[in-house]
């Protein structure tokens, strides 16, 4: 292969990374450069990132070491003989391709987005902040060492909460922020508590190095455990998995539009580093029929909650804040099916079914509930309202955003022939090998899921003209926007079989199979 | 008994961190609870690196008479506290600007009067 693709792992990090910065300079400057220099960046970033999952899609693991040299310099031998890696090591492998490439394309969306959404002072800062939260998302994707995995989410973190809170005039926003900035630190801490427990028990930091020392002795240690409940509880926290849901419906609600949708790609960051833990490092020696079993309940108290409460608000952001919650339990219960199946031996046809379905419902998940997030941030950009019982008739002026609504309506709700369909059939198909009723409650929950949003559409949308509101459509860059992620959606909704065999199974496959992810880094 | 202590320290200040978040009303409090869980995991990170005799791996000022490179030991987990240390810092930060947004827009700093989001 190319000389340049081997710096494309941490390139991709580097150059928003650089950006970022630069950002505020330019801004003293000139708008418009400043906002041709992020766009630059982010598709820079885009192209590399394509070119990287092609890449790791077609010829496996890609190994980028900081520092340089090949992995093998990286050892450091000590008196004893032992040999342990110490380096930071980005290991990209199918799964974190998969990841990458969401984030980065729903960053360039929500660039888009932004650049006709964000008009105020401090736009300046708002790219920054923008660029730094996919910084610390692809960070996590990419990174093999868990003490950079901490550091890289509490960039995402502290920008997250810092563009949350980016309507500071209101009170709320604030108030969303103060929620989301303390529960994220504190589960941080936690993570960062169990990797010192982790060094403490293997004196490693790589996580391909300690599932080696995990699969060669085939048990964990006390200690071990531990560190693995505090992963398990923060990344989920992260994820916004009920009964830890409550800071996401007023960090979603309370956000800028592309924010709130860059926001559910965060989330989706964590639950990369959740399966990332349960996979890769426990995956050789892990209680699989306890660990699927608690994933399957988080993910069915996250659907029940997640539709229930949706049912009854009032402000149609919280709503779809509330919405991500049962789609983030689609894919807890569709993975956490996944593992219970590994438990009878090698990996059966549902596992693995039960595994596409739920990888693959994580890109769609992101697509859906970000599309009905850009077009009523393009609803509240029009009208400044987000009360269902105040607003009505916007179809007359916005036709396009309507289409769009409908399109992401029909997706988040599982119809076909829409991507949401493609995912949530092989989560129907396979669930129910462990219970029948999960598939039951998996499907009834779909409905209420359209339920609900007809409800958005005919309160929003439907309705005689209401004289109050402005009579436009959103402005044309928001349109585009949405009419890349609703190409995609289709496209997705069309070629399921396609995006299956050439995306989501390389990620499954390197998430199932770890051996070439622990086997890279030598040592011990 | 004596290499013990710092780690129930450890536990005994990530407790009182998790009590000041999880029963206090006051803003400030609660941030002060997030800090004092962070020394708790900082401490427990330094008391991880932590080697009866061992020097810091500074060649040029090695004490006379350290075996080389027995005595030293590896600083990782130094490192890593210090890494923490900074990230905390910015957090506090943040959350603090958070704070003094939030008393200048409601007049309080109590937690349980600030629930405009749960109408």
């Amino acid at each position: 292969m190319n000389e340049w693709i081997t710096h494309a792992p941490i390139l991709i990090i580097a150059i928003p990374l650089f950006a970022a910065f630069l950002t505020p300079l330019v801004d003293r400057v000139s708008r418009r450069g400043r906002n041709a220099l992020v766009f630059i960046a982010v598709i820079l970033t885009l192209i590399l990132t394509l070119a990287l999952a092609k890449d790791v899609f077609d010829h496996g693991l890609r190994i980028y070491t900081l520092g340089g040299g090949s992995v093998d310099s990286t050892l450091v031998t000590l008196p004893s003989g032992y040999r342990l890696p110490v380096r930071i090591i980005l290991e990209v492998d199918g799964m974190s391709a998969f990841m990458v490439v969401i984030s980065v394309l729903i960053s360039f969306v929500g660039l888009l987005y932004s650049f006709s959404h964000i008009k105020e002072n401090g736009a300046g800062k708002y790219y920054t902040l923008f660029l730094l939260m996919l910084v610390g998302m692809l960070g996590m994707e990419v990174t093999g060492d868990l003490f950079n995995l901490f550091v890289f989410l509490e960039i995402l973190s502290i920008s997250s909460a810092a563009l949350i809170a980016f309507y500071a005039r209101g009170g709320k926003p604030v108030e969303a922020s103060i929620k989301y900035i303390v529960i994220s630190s504190l589960a941080a801490l936690f993570v960062l508590f169990a990797i010192g427990l982790l060094y403490g028990e293997y004196d490693l930091l790589n996580m391909g190095a300690i599932a080696k020392k995990i699969s060669l002795a085939g048990e964990i240690p006390f200690l071990a455990q531990i560190a693995f409940v505090l992963f398990l509880t923060s990344f989920a926290l992260k994820a916004g998995a009920a009964p830890m849901h409550m800071w996401l419906p007023d960090a979603y609600g309370e956000a800028p539009g592309a924010i709130s949708m860059v926001l559910v790609a965060a989330t989706q960051a964590s639950l990369y580093a959740l399966l990332r833990v349960c996979f890769t490092i426990y995956g050789a020696a892990m209680d699989t029929a306890v660990i699927g079993g608690i994933l399957i309940i988080l993910g069915l108290i996250s659907i029940f909650i997640g539709v229930t409460m949706a049912l009854i608000q009032i402000d149609m952001k919280r709503l779809i804040g509330y919405a991500a919650v049962a789609e983030i339990g689609y894919i807890l219960l569709a993975v956490g099916v996944g593992i219970f199946e590994l438990a009878k031996g090698e990996i059966s046809d549902y596992s693995m079914k039960a595994l596409q379905g739920g990888i693959f419902h994580i890109f769609n998940d992101v697509m859906d509930i970000g599309l009905l997030f850009l077009v009523v941030g393009a609803v509240m950009y029009v009208t400044k309202e987000s009360n269902l019982n105040k607003l009505g008739g916007l179809a007359h002026s916005m036709k396009y955003s309507s289409i769009f609504f409908i399109i992401g309506m029909a997706a988040v709700s599982g119809l076909p022939p829409l991507n949401g369909f493609a995912s949530k059939i092989l989560i129907y198909e396979s669930v129910y090998k462990v219970s029948p009723l999960i598939s039951i409650i998996a499907i009834l929950a779909s409905m209420l899921m359209l339920a609900i949003f007809v409800k958005i559409f005919h309160s929003v949308f439907m309705g005689p003209k209401l004289t109050e509101y402005e009579r436009k459509d959103a402005p044309r860059l928001m349109l585009c926007s949405m009419a890349i992620l609703a190409a995609i959606m289709i496209f997705f909704g069309l070629f399921p079989d396609f995006v299956v065999n050439n995306i989501v199974n390389p990620a499954v496959n390197a998430l199932v199979k770890n051996l070439p992810y622990i086997s890279a880094i030598g040592g011990a | 008994m004596i290499y013990q202590i710092p780690f129930i320290a450890v536990i005994g200040l990530i407790a009182v961190g998790m009590y000041a978040i999880l029963f206090k009303k006051n803003l400030i409090k609660i941030a002060i609870g997030i800090t004092i869980v962070e020394s708790g995991v900082n401490l427990f990170l330094i008391t991880l690196g932590y080697r009866e005799g061992g020097v810091a791996p500074i060649y040029t000022h090695l004490p006379p008479g350290t075996n080389i490179p027995e005595g030293m030991v590896l600083p990782v987990p130094q490192a890593l506290t210090l890494t923490s240390i900074v990230i905390g810092v910015a957090v506090l930060a943040l959350i603090l600007s958070l704070i003094i947004k939030m008393y200048r827009k409601y007049g309080t700093l109590n937690a349980y009067e600030m629930r405009r989001l749960r109408e």
